[in-house]
């Protein structure tokens, strides 16, 4: 057994944890990461990065073999080989991995590999193999992210999958069902159903994204249909049995009626949960917040000295959370004042199209007795949609009726998620429409769109 | 072990909460029985909350500085051998039918609702904007600028189109906040929270200046006589008696002049539109003590002597300086004297102990030159500055008084004369 003393201890080096050492290593605050897989956590190694590869790969395979295209291009029969599909993938992630390593050792963070348990909020013992270690630190950050949730009584093993297993599989089953309409899995199941899979998805609500209004997830809908992807929604799992090379579940439709399906593999994608209860972290007695710990606007734990960042204080759960509240900390624990103070936190699915929604909608501003105005774009009207061979979506632009301040953008569209970084700008520096519309947006772009609601929003869009 | 919950008793009649403003104990101290726990303060008595068991404190329900209900939770205990395993759902009946005993009272495992950090927009879904997004529009540096100097943002006129606060309007606030350009460096500024007795006269001092218009007379009056008398008084002051300072002399005085001018010694309720003249004549004495100024009172000055006077006074006031004073002795005055002694100066503007109606100020005493009509002679002379509650006191009526005040003290042998009636 090693003792190590450092003043900041990391657990998890997933987004928030490895952004937080990495930060209080440049602040010059003696750290250490414990990390007990790889570092860059769920985002860099079975989650963000490498979906995205995969809807990468899977938008390019599925353009080469789109009869329905007028573009006059035709391509000869277009294959893939998934193994090689996901060495690339894992290429990616290998170099990221390599990337974060480098910038820790740069920021001077010593990286403790191995399984962190808490002796209290002070002290972690970590075991790897046969070395173990004992490190106390004066401040602790909690980092341990999340896991997927399986179903009840079904283990995540042969056919049934959560999308780490997913990421990895080989070869494109014929047939995919994805229980759970989340950005999760209707991320990964188009993916597949591009590849040629046939995908059902089962969704216990009324309709698919159910955190994003009709209007916002209705071009998502639409495009599944044509990706000939089928969704049960209302409908429930009742059972699940593994036969063999395959899967049948046992359905509850809406009007009570069961039916089965029956597939290759079935993707569980119906949430996470924090890590929370293990690690010795429920030992700690630390309050939470439903399973997730709970924290202040400051990321403070109720135990004084102990803070909590990323999935693993709840929702929402996502990477660019983890790591804004990762680089708080860290300025906090180097005596500089902080708080979370966000008004524009963007939220991405990257389905087919993208959904983008960043800071209020109409009806959340209504709810604070915001009088408010509401212009939408249809990208229909948008010359460079046109040019993509995708007109389906919008850009809406939510605004106080009174003066303009933009107060939430909400748009669907393909690679519409690159227009994040300017809703969110024109939000957190407290844009009014007019200051958008006077903007001059390059032609042609999708950005035009958000510069038109801007003028819808005074009353004089130019393109419709 | 078990979870054992101390909570506010009850600390005075018709108090429904007070606020903390100590705490004697830090979570993992081991306290015994009846150790105190923390001082809470009502309307104007500061009182220390005992533990009801031995144990180890595991939390505690509030900062200083915060109101807390009479009833509600104050600190946690983890009792050897206490058993905790009332009824599941026994926080949520704690907080329905708040047990104003610090008796035991078992708890459920479950901690209550816990009271520390507010719970941030961290953990709320992503697309929750404040409101305050369309009251201060400021960019993020802008904000953070603010937070680092410690000015709110709510507070700070933008100078920016559409009351956009800019980074020129938080430099601004900032130096306006530095009273010499140039030093501020060398001594950090400090925020001084108003708590406690502080907050409590804050409260009140604002409650009178801004309900109350103030008449204040300042009148001067020949004390020469009065300080031979009392430096005989004193001289054949027997062992044990306390000295006598002028104030007992204008207690005194006040007794007899309210005597002939009831209306002086009353309180005003001007939401009921109610005077009330009070039949006992209770004297507040302004006092200064470590934490602050507080009143306590002499009872029933109408009904004692001038010693007697004397001698409840330096009672009162002691027990008011070394915090002792019970609510009863720092409450219920009708008309208050204000007195600063040496430092009394040569006039004040005494501000009315809300509800009352008149307040004496007592200034300065010193050897002034006084024109008898032939020469100039020396005479121990001293102001007395009084306000009165002009609403329902006329300015000829207060006049009356004072005069009257002065006779008094000129002439003090009437104090004794208009005894005997
Ligand atoms: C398929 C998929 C796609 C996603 N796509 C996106 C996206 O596009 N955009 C987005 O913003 N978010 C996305 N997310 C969510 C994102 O991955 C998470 O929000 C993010 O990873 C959370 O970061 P974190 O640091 O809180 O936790 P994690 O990334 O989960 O990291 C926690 C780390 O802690 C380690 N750990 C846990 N316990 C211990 C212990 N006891 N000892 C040592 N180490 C421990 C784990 O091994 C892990 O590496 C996606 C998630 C999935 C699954």
């Amino acid at each position: 057994m090693k003792d190590l003393t450092c003043r900041v201890l990391v657990v998890g080096g997933g987004p928030g944890g490895y952004v937080c050492a990495i930060r209080a290593g440049q602040l010059g605050l003696d750290t250490v990461l414990v990390e007990r897989a790889a570092l860059g956590g769920t985002c860099l190694n079975v989650g963000c990065i490498p979906s995205k590869a995969l809807i990468h790969t899977a938008e390019q395979f599925h353009a080469a073999t789109d009869t329905a295209s007028e573009t006059g291009l035709s391509f000869g029969k277009a294959t893939v080989d998934m193994g090689r599909n996901v060495a690339w993938r894992r290429s990616i992630v290998d170099r990221l991995n390599r990337g974060v390593a480098g910038l820790l050792k740069k920021a001077k963070v010593r990286v403790v590999t191995g399984e962190a348990r808490f002796l209290d909020g002070k002290t972690v013992e970590v075991t790897d193999g046969s070395s173990s270690y004992r490190i106390n630190a004066d401040d602790v950050v909690i980092a341990t992210g999340s896991d997927p949730v399986s179903l009840p009584d079904v283990p995540f093993d042969g056919p049934v999958l959560s999308s780490t297993e997913a990421l990895s599989l080989t070869e494109v089953p014929d047939r995919l069902v994805v229980v759970g309409g989340g950005y999760i899995g209707l991320e990964l199941g188009t993916a597949f159903a591009k590849f040629g899979a046939k995908v059902t998805v089962v969704e216990a609500g009324d309709r698919l994204l159910p955190q994003y209004d009709s209007a916002l997830t209705k071009p998502v809908a639409d495009r599944l249909k044509s990706l000939s992807v089928t969704v049960h929604t209302g409908t429930t799992v009742v059972s699940v049995s593994k036969t063999g090379g395959a899967v049948t579940l046992q359905l509850r439709t809406p009007d009570g009626t069961e039916r089965t399906l029956e597939a290759e593999k079935a993707l569980v994608t119906i949430g996470r949960r924090p890590n929370a209860g293990s690690a010795g972290l429920s030992e700690l007695g630390l309050d939470m917040a439903g399973p997730a710990i709970a924290i202040d606007d400051r990321c403070r734990t109720s135990m004084r000295g102990v803070y909590a960042i990323g999935d693993v204080t709840g929702e929402p759960m996502l990477a660019h959370r983890a790591m804004a509240q990762g680089a708080m900390v860290a300025d906090l624990l180097a005596g500089k004042k902080r708080k979370w103070d966000v008004r524009a936190f963007p939220a991405i699915c990257f389905t087919d199209p993208e959904i983008v929604q960043v800071g209020q909608t109409a009806e959340e501003a209504k709810q604070q007795g915001i009088e408010v105005k509401v212009s939408e774009f249809p990208l229909a009207a948008n010359g460079r949609a046109m040019t993509r061979e995708r007109t389906d979506g919008f850009v809406r632009v939510v605004a106080e009726k009174a003066t303009g301040v933009l107060l939430g953008i909400q748009a669907v569209g393909t690679e519409i998620s690159e227009l994040s970084a300017a809703f969110s700008i024109a939000l957190e520096m407290g844009a009014r429409a007019e200051d958008v519309a006077a903007t001059i947006h390059a032609h042609p772009t999708q950005g035009e769109g958000f510069q038109e609601a801007a003028l819808g929003v005074m009353g004089h869009a130019l393109h419709i | 072990m078990g979870r054992y919950v101390v909570k506010l008793p009850d600390v005075g009649e018709g108090i429904a909460e007070a606020e903390l403003v100590e705490w004697m104990v830090e979570v993992g101290d081991t306290v015994q029985e009846d150790d105190a726990l923390a001082s809470v303060m009502t309307d104007k008595a500061t009182v220390e909350i005992p533990s009801a068991a031995a144990g180890i404190v595991t939390w505690r329900g509030g900062e200083i500085g915060d109101i807390i209900a009479i009833g509600s939770e104050l600190v946690h205990l983890d009792v050897p051998g206490f058993d905790d395993s009332g009824p599941k759902d026994a926080s949520e009946q704690g907080a329905a039918e708040p047990d104003s005993q610090p008796s035991p009272s078992p708890q459920s495992p479950t901690p209550p609702k816990e009271p520390k950090p507010a719970r941030s927009e961290a953990v709320e879904p992503p697309n929750q904007v404040k409101l305050s997004t369309t009251r201060v529009l400021a960019a993020p540096s802008v904000r953070r600028r603010a937070l680092e100097a410690g000015i709110d943002l709510a507070r700070i006129a933008g100078s920016g189109p559409g009351g956009r606060v800019v980074h020129a309007d938080i430099e601004k606030a900032d130096q306006n906040r530095r009273t010499e350009p140039g030093q501020a460096e060398e001594r950090p500024n400090e925020e001084v929270r108003v708590i406690g007795l502080r907050r409590k006269i804050s409260e009140r001092m604002s409650l009178s200046w801004s309900r109350i218009p103030h008449i204040t007379i300042v009148e001067e009056v020949d004390v020469s006589a009065l300080e031979r008398l009392r430096g005989d008084m004193n001289a054949r002051r027997k062992g044990d008696g306390v000295k006598l300072t002028v104030l007992p002399f204008l207690m005194r005085a006040l007794v007899i002049a309210i005597g002939e001018q009831p209306a002086l010694n009353a309180t005003f309720d001007d939401e009921a539109n109610v005077v009330t003249q009070w039949g006992p004549i209770h004297i507040g004495i302004a006092t200064q003590t470590d934490t602050g100024l507080t009143v306590p009172v002499v009872r029933h000055g109408e009904n004692r002597s001038i010693r007697s006077l004397a001698t409840e006074l330096a009672r009162v006031a002691g027990a008011a300086r070394d915090g002792s004073a019970t609510r009863e002795e720092l409450t219920g005055s009708t008309i208050t004297i204000t007195s600063l002694g040496p430092l009394g100066a040569l006039a004040t503007t005494p501000i009315i102990n809300h509800p009352e109606v008149a307040i004496v100020g007592v200034n300065r005493m010193s050897v002034r030159p006084f024109w008898n009509g032939n020469a100039f002679e020396p005479r121990m002379m001293m102001n007395l500055s009084s306000s009165f509650d002009h609403r329902v006191i006329d300015g000829w009526i207060a006049a009356v008084f004072v005069q009257r005040l002065k006779q008094l003290l000129e002439t003090p042998a009437l104090l004794f004369a208009e005894m005997e009636k």
